[in-house]
């Protein structure tokens, strides 16, 4: 059934948590409670989430929560299917709520093995580029120039040197029954996205978008802005797999100019026009790669 | 629908009214976030037409729909201002905290 | 005995006898990674899942990190679970380990012992399950094949007894036990239900009352959750025993719960040991009691809780206490031989101590080597200057 913002329940599984204002994983996780409901157990490696939501005695998950490990997320989902199936428990959702480096550094092996093993958990990768809980260090989804506290910028350094890790390429090459990149900026999509991923048996990944003022340097009340700037400007892509097949949701015949989007944020505001051309170069490869995708059998 | 706010949470007094490990209920709320706060969403009810993209994009899921109106819970709204920004209608102004509000 | 109560004898290894007891203690998931010399134990589980003898989730994890985190999730769910490991995989583990002793999950894992390299070796001694000490996990040593199929479920017994609610590691030399082949008794499969009853648990995810588990405690609050821990694992010390006799009533076979002594009564020197060397160890001191020597051994099966009440007592009635450490904690002594010794001198206590390093990576401890010891025991109580830590066996110095 389609997800549309009317329809959705105004019951709040997420509340009263701790994160920065205008925090864009925050939204993520709140959106994601009202498509999947009350019986899920979500697992919450060290990340920012983690540690806005769960010190005691506050507890702001509604739900069934376990903080853990920040290497685990896969591995204890997996554990977690397993005891449902093998207790008959039927109509329970298990989620894991990782960030980026949670995800694509320490996280990878497990939630790799507990894709191939096709455990059915819906895992979704909130990203706001960067170590945000330690105070804003890079990870291997950091973008290119972005200045964070391990990758400074001066006059000789363009903060961080390579592109990010491509999650969703990565789901894709384990044949998963169903992955998607979102965006915190387009609900609409991120919610018909989780709404399949419900559905679906077996492992299901969404890499989100999440900007993070605190560690992007915009203000709070621009999250949404950013978040929209980067699909526009071609930075951020919207996609499904499914069935080995690749959608792209939205596909723009031309981007904006990618200074748009760096120039609301301080942590790219020493890139040269140099820069926006190695980055710009980047994108259309990328692009490139994702639209040969389509029509085509994997 | 809003989580219930224990006001005046009892910390355990005893060994017996410890937690089991750390483990406990889930959504218990002890304090709020209002002070967090230095700009108030206002919503002017004459502009809104319940588009609900306020209510979609709050971080903080204060925004409540499912009355006539849609209502603000100022105890756990950080003042963010994504609601104001994005609202296709203006209808919701940025108040600084403590000026008075017609 | 019925006919119902017989138990069969089967010729097994060390790891099939825990597989054996893991098929009767019946988890509902399994976490599998294979390590050397622990892998005999989850291949024979995975024939059992395969012929349909074991029903049961069996999960092919990708490390031994995440079978500890699987076997954590598994739990949580309120699963009975069961995974196995060894030396590098169950360092691989580590921070699993604190992470489900701290939120009291009572799982059970056998480990097979290995040193840790390097240098690089495979066979083994007690370096692995020896540096994961504080982890907060009761540890039992075991003897031989039929006391590691004993002890897993007995383990599964003391985990999920409420006053517990701890994680339980079994922990078989490695190749000397896991892959020597002896007569076992498998026991029948009601008198285990009898013994063991199914998983309940009120410590996991809940629909009706949802829990938030694991959280973060805040300065303030740590500490209480850590004395509930140091609690549990005081109360351990008597369901360990407990668990023992029950077993002992149903199935005939006692290992003394916490300790056993073997002819301490009016023994003068005495030496500590976990594991496969108390099986030589009680050789030699039938020997030596031929020879009217007052010798005894104190097989020390729970290393953690530590059985600190009875060597207070030890203290006071024997003149000399060797300890075999098959590990050394560089910088000092070994750990087994700190522990003992900080009981033994309880005010009153005149009895001296020698820790005998022994048995490291796979080396034999020959009955000269234990022979050696008890006449160093007997040297040093007639004031004869030993050095305090010895190499068993080391070429030279």
């Amino acid at each position: 059934m389609a997800v549309s913002i009317k329809n959705l329940p105004d019951q709040e599984l997420f509340y009263g948590h701790k994160a920065c204002q205008g925090c864009g994983g925050a939204i993520v996780a709140r959106l994601a409670l009202k498509v999947l409901g009350e019986r899920t157990c979500i697992v919450l490696p060290a990340s920012c989430i983690s540690s806005v939501t769960t010190i005691y005695p506050q507890m702001s998950f509604l739900v069934n929560s376990l903080t853990s490990s920040f290497p685990a997320t896969g591995a204890v989902l997996s554990g977690m299917a397993a005891a449902c199936k093998a207790q008959g428990l039927k109509d329970v959702t298990v989620l894991g709520f990782a960030g980026d480096g949670g995800t694509i550094d320490i996280g990878l092996q497990a939630l790799s093995g507990a894709v191939e093993r096709g455990d059915d958990f819906i895992y979704i990768c909130y990203d706001n580029e960067a170590y945000m809980n330690t105070g804003v260090q890079r990870s291997g989804l950091t973008p290119y120039g972005a200045w964070t506290t391990t990758t400074p910028t001066n006059n000789n350094a363009v903060g961080e040197k390579k592109f990010k890790k491509n999650l969703f390429e990565i789901m894709m090459a384990h044949r998963i029954p169903y992955c998607a990149t979102a965006s915190v900026a387009y609900p609409n999509d991120l919610l018909n996205k989780l709404a399949k991923a419900k559905e679906i048996q077996g492992p299901k990944v969404l890499h989100v978008q999440a900007p993070c003022p605190t560690g992007w340097g915009h203000g709070p009340e621009k999250t949404v802005e950013i978040g929209k700037l980067a699909v526009r400007t071609g930075l951020w892509y919207l996609a499904e797999y499914e069935n080995g097949q690749v959608t792209i949701n939205t596909n723009p015949k031309e981007f904006k100019p990618v200074k748009d989007y760096f120039s609301k944020q301080k942590r790219f505001r020493h890139l040269t026009e140099e820069d926006f051309r190695i980055i710009e170069e980047h994108r259309d490869t990328e692009w490139k790669i994702l639209r040969n995708y389509l029509g085509k059998d994997e | 629908m809003k989580p219930k706010v224990v006001r005046e949470y009892k910390f355990p007094q005893t060994k017996e009214e410890m937690p089991f490990g750390p483990g406990s209920e889930a959504g218990v709320l002890i304090d709020v976030n209002s002070g967090w706060r230095t700009l108030m969403p206002i919503i002017d009810y004459g502009k809104c037409n319940k588009c609900l993209i306020c209510w979609i994009f709050c971080p903080d899921g204060v925004i409540s729909k499912e009355n006539p109106q849609l209502e603000i819970d100022y105890d756990y709204c950080k003042g963010c201002g994504i609601c104001a920004y994005e609202c296709p209608k203006k209808a919701i102004a940025m108040v600084k905290e403590g000026e008075k509000v017609e | 005995m019925s006919e119902l109560k017989m138990e069969k004898k089967h010729f097994l290894s060390g790891d099939e006898a825990v597989a054996y007891a893991v098929k009767l203690c019946k988890p509902d998931v399994i976490a599998a990674y294979p390590i050397t010399p622990q892998t005999v134990i989850v291949e024979k589980i995975s024939e059992f899942v395969a012929a349909k003898e074991m029903d049961c989730q069996y999960l092919h994890v990708e490390s031994e990190h995440s079978a500890m985190a699987a076997s954590m999730g598994a739990s949580l769910m309120g699963s009975r679970t069961f995974t196995a490991t060894s030396s590098q995989g169950l360092l691989y583990m580590c921070e699993m380990l604190h992470y489900v002793s701290g939120s009291r999950f009572p799982i059970v894992m056998v480990n097979a012992n290995r040193t840790v390299a390097a240098p690089w070796n495979i066979y083994g001694d007690h370096r692995d399950s020896l540096s994961q000490r504080d982890s907060g996990w009761i540890q039992i040593y075991v003897e031989n094949a039929q006391e590691a199929l004993d002890a897993t479920i007995q383990a599964y017994k003391i985990a999920e007894n409420s006053c517990v609610s701890l994680p339980v590691m079994v922990n078989l030399d490695g190749f000397v036990l896991t892959h020597t082949y002896e007569l076992v008794d498998i026991p029948n499969q009601e008198m285990v239900d009898e013994f063991l009853p199914s998983f309940t648990t009120t410590n996991k995810l809940d629909f009706n009352n949802p829990k938030s588990l694991c959280f973060s405690a805040s300065p303030e609050w740590q500490t209480e959750f850590r004395y509930q821990q140091y609690e549990a694992m005081e109360a351990a010390k008597k369901i360990i025993n407990k668990a023992d006799e029950e077993f002992g009533k149903i199935f005939g076979r006692y290992y003394g719960g916490m300790i056993e002594e073997y002819r301490c009564a009016d023994a003068d020197y005495a030496l500590v040991a976990m594991g496969s060397v108390a099986g030589t160890t009680r050789l030699v001191v039938d020997k030596l009691r031929e020879e009217g020597k007052k010798v005894g051994l104190v097989k020390l099966r729970s290393y953690r809780p530590f059985p600190k009440e009875y060597f207070q007592k030890l203290g006071r009635r024997v003149k000399a206490v060797g300890v075999i450490d098959r590990d050394i904690s560089f910088g000092y002594e070994g750990a087994v031989y700190s522990d003992v010794k900080g009981a033994l001198f309880h005010p009153g206590a005149q009895v001296k101590t020698i820790n005998f390093i022994a048995g490291l990576s796979g080396r034999d401890i020959t009955k000269e080597y234990l022979t050696e010891m008890y006449q160093k025991l007997e040297a040093i109580d007639k004031g004869q200057n030993i050095a305090e830590v010895q190499f068993t066996g080391l070429r030279w110095t």
